[in-house]
Order: C-alpha cells, then sequence, then structure tokens
C-alpha cells in the first residue's frame, strides 16, 4: 500500500523534529546566538533603550538573519554526509516532497523560535509592547522566506569545504529586500505609522519564494547528488 | 536493441567524472530471477555505475529503462520497485535501528513495527532495534541496513558491496538473502569486487578501465 | 528542425562563430565608443542644471544598462543550459559573470563619482544603488560557486542555478526608481512618450551604448573561445585546432 504526499511530509517533519530535539545543544545554538548578538550592539553602540529604540528593529532583523543562516548549513550537510540523504532520494515521493518537509521542519525549530524569542529580545533593546504584534509576523514572514532562499543556497552548497560561507554570500543578497521590509514594517510600528503595506510586501515575498524556492531547491539537490 | 521489456535495461551509457570517462558505453540487461555481479577494480566506476541505475546520476550519453520504459518518465514507480544499499549503511546515528528502518521504509509503503522487528530479526540484529545507530558497531550497521532492504519489499535489489564488514556469518546470511530473493521473482545488482558464492543463476559484468 | 538548433549550439561551431566576429565587433565598437566619446565630451552642450558634471551620462548610464543585460544574458544562457543540456550555454554564462561584474562596479563608480556634485555624497542608500550593489554580490556569487567546485560540470550547473534565481533581482533594479521614493533619476530613454533628451545629447549617449554592447559582444566572444577550448579540451576537434 503506497503512501501519499502528505503521510510522506508528515512522516519527514516527525523524522527532522526528532533527530533535532535529540540534540538540544545544536537546537538551542541559533536561539542563543540570536541572543548574544543583539547584545552586541548596545554593549557597542550606546546603553540608552531611548536610543537604541531608533536602531532596534535594524539590529534585531540583522541578529535574525544571521542566526538563521548559522542553522542552514546543516539543512542537508547531515543526511548528505551519511548518505541518507540519496535514500530520501529514492524514496519514491519525489525530492520536492522531503525538501519542503525538511525546510519546514528547519523553520518550525530555529525561525519560529526565533519569532518566540523576539518579545524578551525587543524589550531589552527598547521596543514598545505595541509594536510586538508587527515585529513578530514581520519575523515570522521573513524568517520562513530566509529558510526557503537558505535551502536553495544550502542545496548548493552542502557538500563544499567551507560551504557555510558561500552560503552566507549567496543568500544574504536574496535576502536583502527581506531586510528592508521587514526593519521597515517594524520602524513603522514603533512610531505609530501603519505598517501594513511593509507587511503586505513581505508577505508577497514570502508567497513568492515559497512558491517558487521548493523547485529551485530540488534542482539544486539533484545537481549536489549526482 | 538492449531493452528488456520485464526488467531493468541498460544502453550505452557514457559517463565523464571531470576529465576521466568513467564509464565508456556500458549496456547490460536484469530481469526477474537475475543476479548480476558487478566487479571491477578499484576507480573502473562501479559505484558510478550502480548510481547511474538508480537514477541518482544521468548519464552524458545513454539510457536506463525499467520495464521498458525511461526510468525519469517512471521515476515514482521504479522508485517504490527498487531497494538501494550504498556503500555506506546510511543511518542516522541519534535514532534507533527501528526509527531509521520506519522513517526510511514509511516513505515507500505503509508498514507496521512488527513487520520492521521481523526483518530486523532476519539479519539477526533484533537485539539493536531500540538502540541509537551510533553505538552499533559497523558489522551491526551493515546489517541493519540489509533489513531495511528487506523491509522494503521491492522487486529490484541494487546493492553496493553488501558484505563490507561482515564476519563469515554474516556473509552467509547475505548470501542467503539474495537467493531466496532471487529464487521469489525479485532481480538483484549486486556490486562486489571479490567472488560470490551464490546458489542461484549468477552473470558477471566486468569494468575496467 | 531540433537538429538545426543542436548544431547551433554545438562547441566548434560556435568556436568557429566567436572567432570570426571578433574583429567585426571591436571595430564596431571603437567607431562607436569614439563617436559618443568625442561628441558626447566636446561637443555636446553643457546641461542647463547639471552643468559640465552631466558628461558622466556618457560611462554611467551604458555600463549600467550593461550590468542588467549582461546578468539577464547569463541568465538565460544558464536557464538554458539547465533546461535543455546544452553545455555551450554553460560556456557562454562563465564566459559573461566577470565582464557584467566589471560593468557593474564601473557602474557603481561613475555613479558615485557623479553623485558627489549631484547630490553632495558619494553614496546614498536608495534602492537603485541598493539593488544595483545587490546585483554586483549576485555576480561575485555565482562566480564564487562555479570555481568552489572540484568537479567543472558540477560547478557550472549549481551556478547556473543561482545565476537563474537571482535574475528577479534585474526587474527589481530597473523598476526601483518607478516603485520606490528615489535620489536617483528616472527613466528618460525607455519610455512611452519622446525621450526627455535633446538630439546633441542623446545620439552621443545611444552610441555610446551601442559602442559598449559591441564591447562587451567581442569581449565575450574571446571569453567564450577560451571557454570552449577549456571545456572541451578532451575532444579531436580541440587538439586539432590547438595543433594548426
Amino acid at each position: 500500500m503506497s503512501v501519499g504526499a502528505l503521510e510522506a511530509f508528515a512522516l519527514v517533519v516527525r523524522r527532522e523534529l526528532c533527530l533535532s530535539f535529540r540534540r538540544p545543544d545544536q537546537l538551542l545554538q541559533p536561539l542563543v546566538f540570536f541572543l548574544i548578538v543583539t547584545t552586541l550592539f548596545p554593549l557597542g553602540l550606546s546603553l540608552q533603550l531611548s536610543l537604541l529604540r531608533d536602531m532596534a528593529p535594524g539590529v534585531l532583523w540583522v541578529a535574525a538573519l544571521l542566526s538563521s543562516l548559522l542553522s542552514l548549513d546543516s539543512l542537508f550537510k547531515s543526511d548528505a554526509d551519511d548518505g541518507t540523504l540519496e535514500q530520501l532520494a529514492l524514496c519514491g515521493q519525489g525530492l520536492t516532497v522531503i525538501v519542503v518537509a525538511k525546510t519546514f521542519a528547519h523553520w518550525l525549530v530555529t525561525g519560529a523560535a526565533l519569532v518566540l524569542a523576539s518579545p524578551v529580545v525587543g524589550t531589552a533593546l527598547g521596543i514598545p509592547g505595541s509594536a510586538f504584534p508587527t515585529m513578530m509576523l514581520s519575523l515570522g514572514l521573513g524568517t520562513l522566506t530566509l529558510s526557503w532562499l537558505g535551502a536553495i543556497g544550502a542545496g548548493l552548497t552542502v557538500g563544499l569545504k567551507r560551504g557555510n560561507v558561500l552560503l552566507s554570500l549567496i543568500v544574504l543578497p536574496l535576502a536583502m529586500p527581506l531586510l528592508i521590509f521587514g526593519a521597515g514594517a517594524t520602524d513603522r510600528a514603533i512610531s505609530g505609522t501603519p505598517a501594513a503595506g511593509a507587511l503586505y510586501f513581505l508577505a508577497a515575498l514570502c508567497v513568492f519564494t515559497c512558491t517558487l524556492a521548493p523547485f529551485a531547491a530540488t534542482v539544486a539537490l539533484r545537481i549536489t547528488l549526482e | 536493441m538492449n531493452m528488456a521489456v520485464d526488467g531493468l535495461g541498460v544502453e550505452k551509457v557514457h559517463v565523464w567524472r571531470g576529465d576521466r570517462h568513467v564509464l565508456q558505453g556500458v549496456s547490460l540487461t536484469l530481469r526477474p530471477r537475475e543476479l548480476l555481479h558487478v566487479s571491477g577494480p578499484n576507480g573502473s566506476g562501479k559505484t558510478t555505475l550502480l548510481r547511474v541505475v538508480c537514477g541518482l546520476l544521468r548519464p552524458e550519453q545513454g539510457r536506463v529503462s525499467w520495464l521498458g520504459q525511461s526510468i525519469s518518465s517512471v521515476r515514482a514507480e521504479y522508485q517504490a520497485a527498487l531497494a538501494y544499499a550504498s556503500h555506506e549503511p546510511a543511518l542516522k546515528g541519534d535514532l534507533t535501528a527501528l526509527e531509521n528502518l520506519r522513517f526510511a521504509v514509511g516513505l515507500k509503503r505503509r508498514v507496521s513495527a512488527g513487520e520492521l522487528r521481523a526483518s530486523l530479526e532476519r539479519t539477526g540484529v533484533a537485539a539493536c532495534a531500540d538502540l541509537p545507530a551510533r553505538v552499533l558497531s559497523a558489522g551491526q550497521r551493515r546489517r541493519v541496513a540489509m533489513a531495511r532492504v528487506l523491509a522494503m519489499s521491492a522487486s529490484l535489489w541494487l546493492l553496493d558491496e553488501p558484505f563490507t564488514n561482515l564476519d563469515a556469518a554474516g556473509t552467509n546470511l547475505v548470501s542467503g538473502l539474495l537467493q531466496s530473493h532471487v529464487e521469489q521473482g525479485g532481480a538483484a545488482l549486486v556490486v562486489a569486487h571479490h567472488d560470490l558464492k551464490i546458489a542461484v543463476a549468477m552473470r558477471r559484468l566486468e569494468l575496467g578501465p | 528542425m531540433w537538429t538545426w538548433f543542436y548544431k547551433l549550439a554545438s562547441p566548434p561551431y560556435v568556436y568557429g562563430v566567436a572567432a570570426a566576429l571578433i574583429p567585426w565587433l571591436l571595430g564596431g565598437a571603437a567607431l562607436a565608443m569614439v563617436y559618443g566619446l568625442i561628441a558626447g565630451l566636446a561637443i555636446a552642450p553643457p546641461d542647463y542644471q547639471q552643468g559640465e558634471a552631466y558628461r558622466m551620462i556618457y560611462v554611467h548610464v551604458p555600463s549600467a544598462v550593461l550590468s542588467l543585460t549582461i546578468y539577464t544574458v547569463m541568465a538565460a544562457a544558464s536557464a538554458v543550459a539547465l533546461i535543455w543540456r546544452i553545455k555551450v550555454g554553460h560556456a557562454v554564462s562563465a564566459a559573461a559573470a566577470p565582464i557584467g561584474a566589471s560593468f557593474t562596479l564601473l557602474a557603481l563608480v561613475t555613479g558615485s563619482l557623479w553623485g558627489r556634485p549631484m547630490w553632495g555624497t558619494y553614496w546614498a542608500w536608495d534602492p537603485r544603488l541598493t539593488s544595483e550593489l545587490i546585483l554586483l554580490f549576485l555576480y561575485v556569487g555565482v562566480m564564487s560557486l562555479r570555481s568552489a567546485f572540484e568537479d567543472p560540470s558540477r560547478g557550472d550547473r549549481a551556478a547556473a542555478l543561482l545565476a537563474t534565481v537571482g535574475v528577479v533581482n534585474v526587474p527589481i533594479v530597473h523598476f526601483s526608481v518607478v516603485w520606490w521614493n528615489s535620489l536617483h533619476q528616472g527613466a528618460t530613454i525607455v519610455r512611452l512618450g519622446a525621450p526627455k533628451m535633446p538630439g546633441s545629447m542623446l545620439w552621443p549617449l545611444l552610441s555610446m551604448w551601442l559602442g559598449f554592447m559591441l564591447f562587451f559582444a567581442a569581449v565575450l566572444c574571446i571569453r567564450l573561445q577560451g571557454e570552449v577550448l577549456n571545456r572541451e579540451r578532451q575532444s579531436t576537434w580541440v587538439r586539432e585546432a590547438v595543433k594548426s
């Protein structure tokens, strides 16, 4: 009796979550990195919350971007190293389902975690509570888009020596529009002006990427597997 | 014409790796109840050939067909009918043997934990079912990988050096499994650099530089 | 019919065509650029608002347009190579990338030098400048990715995918002045209705644009010859061509 695509998706997500939670130290690393990087900015720039508030959206977003990138390298690397990626590629479900499941699970464990941690960081940077919903929504959309861009980059660089540096080099230019709109939305929320325009644009970017990136990431992995 | 309408056909496949012409017009057929032993010295392209047959590697020239059709056009059906074991056992160290099987086989067909334990039993590693793969020895991991092949209930077995790290008992076990698989109507392509002692009609393909 | 197309894309044919075109392209480029520079720098009158400083336009605009055109060419060649497995596409993409990166850098530098007298600053984080900078990073990323692989054919295909994915940035650069409030000037030539520029300024600009295009085509052919020879070095036609 064959297995449907949705069932396969759920199974792969369970596999990824199972693997992630068995290594809790690796699970927490991006989150800790996020907290550390956001701490660097006040220490380096200014200790006053009122001044930090102006820079807070940008600081938050750059920190979120860098933390996500740190963990993206491992999206396919472990499976490629021990040979299980080939087994997944030959399971009969098509590589796209596998890629979507792995990327989604990865986002749950990194991006979603960052979104949940953002109020803590936001408070430390002087962002008012009224801006939190917009901030979290923009971070949620942004990290999801970034996971997808990262999946393409990770698919291309898996198995390369110093692939993580190249991964950043590839993904960051593509992620710059995200940064502009995400930080822009949070900035507007802080100053009280409507952030809907920036959020819509961010959502559009997210939908665009989530629709096309799976196919690009699948092609990238096929190139790597050869 | 080299088209095996009831099995696997490989026609004049050429593969280059950089400047090396690794596979130079290799052809083969494999029908049910047949075992093909692919041998050759190091670097002769045995693993490359196996990966081309799996569909992981697209050849520059030539084609691979399953049941008369090109494997790229019947990808899902072909993958459902095959079980591939690579040179490494391909197990996740953090998952138990049983979980490794479940996440691999469960993508191909619905399978119960009982069936998976039975497969592990047949390869002699039932005791390892709930141990994480990283604590298993190399021989035990090879047996778990073989159990995965068994559990997939595939008609075509594509095995790359399945006897690596196995002791005499393990070698006999795998030979026995291959024999019963072929006798029950399956086909197997085995890459091995040494001689095989299996009591079925065996053909040999020797790859050379 | 498709055999005709594949013949067109065969490496020895492309090599031969490139070799034949180079002198014509270089000659045409030289003529167009000489006319453009003389007419633009010496003959065209100074601008009402910007004075003599506007003359940077004769280098800045063609190089910016070319940076986008070359990326599109590179992405198209990459897509063709990926989808239809036509290997010459990879050679074209590899040949075009450094040329495109150079034009992007030239556009950014000339734009920066022009910005100083115009806007009072060498740089501004405005949408067009930022997206052009992103374009430079994309070029560098494509070139780095290609060279990071030990197996050149894998490197080609990986770089091809990245080039194709990055092409979304090209319309962003072009339309950035329309979609957002930008310091940068809007479209002057490629727009509905007549161009906003007088003929004495427009013709030298178009001539420089043509000259840069022909120059790009010439350099592409030269580099393409090298790329094709390198990729096909094992085949007999290359050995014979090298011997003769």
